[in-house]
C-alpha cells in the first residue's frame, strides 16, 4: 500500500499502518507509488494506491508511461476532492477533470458512495485490474468518506 | 570514465539480483553486454526506475536489488531518494550514472553540470551510505562493497556523456517486462 495522506484519509492510512500483513510506504509524491506498485507486482505481492484526485493527476505519466505501457496492474483508492458538497475553493478544478480524465486515460473506474459496497467493489476492482494487468480507479466520495 | 566500461566491470556482479534500469543509454548498453531474464529496463516513465526498486526491496527483503539511474532521471523524482531512506532497505543499491547531460534526448545539460550535487542530495535526504567515483576501478569497488554490505547504499558515478549507436534493443517492453516477473517468481519457489 503506497500512500500519500490527506485529510478523508487518514483514517485508511492507520489502518494500513496498524495491519502487521501490509507494507505501508509513505511517498513524497504520488506518482512514485506506480513504481513501488509495479515493483511489488514483479515480486507477486498486490499492492494498492491511496490518494487524493490531485495525485491522481500528478500520477498521469507514470500510469501511461509505465503502467498502460508495460500493463501493470494498479489498484487507485482516489478521494474525490472537489466534487458536489466542496467547501474548499483550492479542491474544485481536480474535482471538474477526474472523471474525464479517467475516461479519456481508458482507466475502469467506479464511483464509490456506500459502505455497505465497499468491501465488494475494491475486491472486484483488484480482481479486474489483475486480470486486465491494468490500472483501475475507485472514486472514495465525500458522502463515503466524510461526516459533514 | 565511460559508462559503459563500469558495467562491464560489474556484468558478473548482477547475475544473482534483480536489475533495474532507466530508459535510454543506460538500457541500451546493459542490454548490448547480453540480457539476463534478471534484468528489467524501464524504457520511460523517467524517474520510476529507483521507485520500482524500492517496490522490489521491500517486497522481497531477502533479494539483493540494483537500481542503475542517471541524473536526469533521479532529478525528475528527487523525492524518491526521501522515500528510500525512509524505509532504507537493507539489500538496494543505488546507483546513479552522472553524466550531466538528458544524453538520450539530445544532449542537453542538467543541474548537475552548474553545481548540483547529487551526493549531497542523496547524503541530506538520509540515505546511510552515498559515494562518488570518477574511475572504473573505483566503480567495481564500490558496486561490490555495496552489493556484500546490508546497508542502503547510493554511488554516483561520473561518467562521460557518451552513449551508444542505437538505443533500440530487440527485446520488446512486454516480453522484458513478463519474462522479469516470471523470473522473480521462479527464485520464489525454488
Amino acid at each position: 500500500m503506497s500512500a500519500l495522506p490527506e485529510t478523508w484519509l487518514v483514517h485508511l492510512i492507520r489502518l494500513a499502518d496498524e495491519d502487521p500483513k501490509m507494507i505501508l510506504v509513505r511517498l513524497a509524491k504520488e506518482e512514485e507509488g506506480i513504481g513501488i506498485s509495479a515493483g511489488a507486482h514483479f515480486a507477486g505481492v498486490k499492492s494498492a494506491m491511496l490518494m487524493q484526485n490531485h495525485g491522481f493527476l500528478a500520477s498521469i505519466n507514470g500510469i501511461v508511461s509505465f503502467a498502460h505501457l508495460y500493463k501493470i496492474p494498479l489498484l487507485m483508492l482516489i478521494s474525490y476532492r472537489g466534487s458536489l458538497g466542496e467547501r474548499d475553493p483550492w479542491q474544485t478544478q481536480g474535482g471538474n477533470v477526474t472523471e474525464p480524465l479517467l475516461q479519456a486515460l481508458r482507466i475502469p473506474y467506479f464511483v464509490l458512495d456506500a459502505m455497505d459496497s465497499v468491501r465488494k467493489r475494491i475486491r472486484q476492482a483488484q480482481t479486474l485490474a489483475e486480470s486486465s494487468l491494468q490500472p483501475v480507479a475507485l472514486l472514495l466520495t465525500r458522502d463515503l468518506m466524510w461526516e459533514e | 570514465m565511460l559508462r559503459l566500461d563500469c558495467l562491464r566491470s560489474v556484468y558478473s556482479e548482477l547475475e544473482n539480483c534483480l536489475v533495474v534500469t532507466i530508459m535510454g543509454a543506460v538500457a541500451a548498453e546493459l542490454h548490448s553486454l547480453g540480457h539476463r531474464p534478471n534484468f528489467f529496463y524501464l524504457q520511460h516513465a523517467m524517474g520510476l526506475a529507483s521507485s520500482t526498486g524500492l517496490g522490489l526491496a521491500l517486497c522481497l527483503p531477502e533479494q539483493r536489488v540494483i537500481v542503475f539511474d542517471g541524473d536526469g532521471s533521479l532529478l525528475m523524482n528527487l523525492g524518491s531518494l526521501s522515500t528510500m531512506a525512509r524505509y532504507r532497505p537493507k539489500k538496494l543499491v543505488h546507483v546513479v550514472f552522472d553524466n550531466e547531460s538528458l544524453l538520450s534526448v539530445g544532449g542537453f545539460p542538467t543541474a548537475t553540470s552548474t553545481g548540483t550535487d547529487l551526493e549531497g542530495i542523496a547524503r541530506a535526504a538520509g540515505i546511510p551510505r552515498v559515494t562518488t567515483v570518477r574511475s572504473v576501478e573505483s566503480f567495481k569497488s564500490a558496486v561490490t562493497d555495496a552489493m556484500r554490505g546490508s546497508e542502503l547504499t547510493t554511488i554516483i558515478a561520473k561518467v562521460e556523456a557518451k552513449g551508444p549507436a542505437a538505443y533500440v534493443t530487440d527485446l520488446s517492453l512486454l516480453e522484458n517486462r513478463f519474462q522479469f516477473r516470471r523470473h522473480i517468481q521462479t527464485l520464489k519457489t525454488s
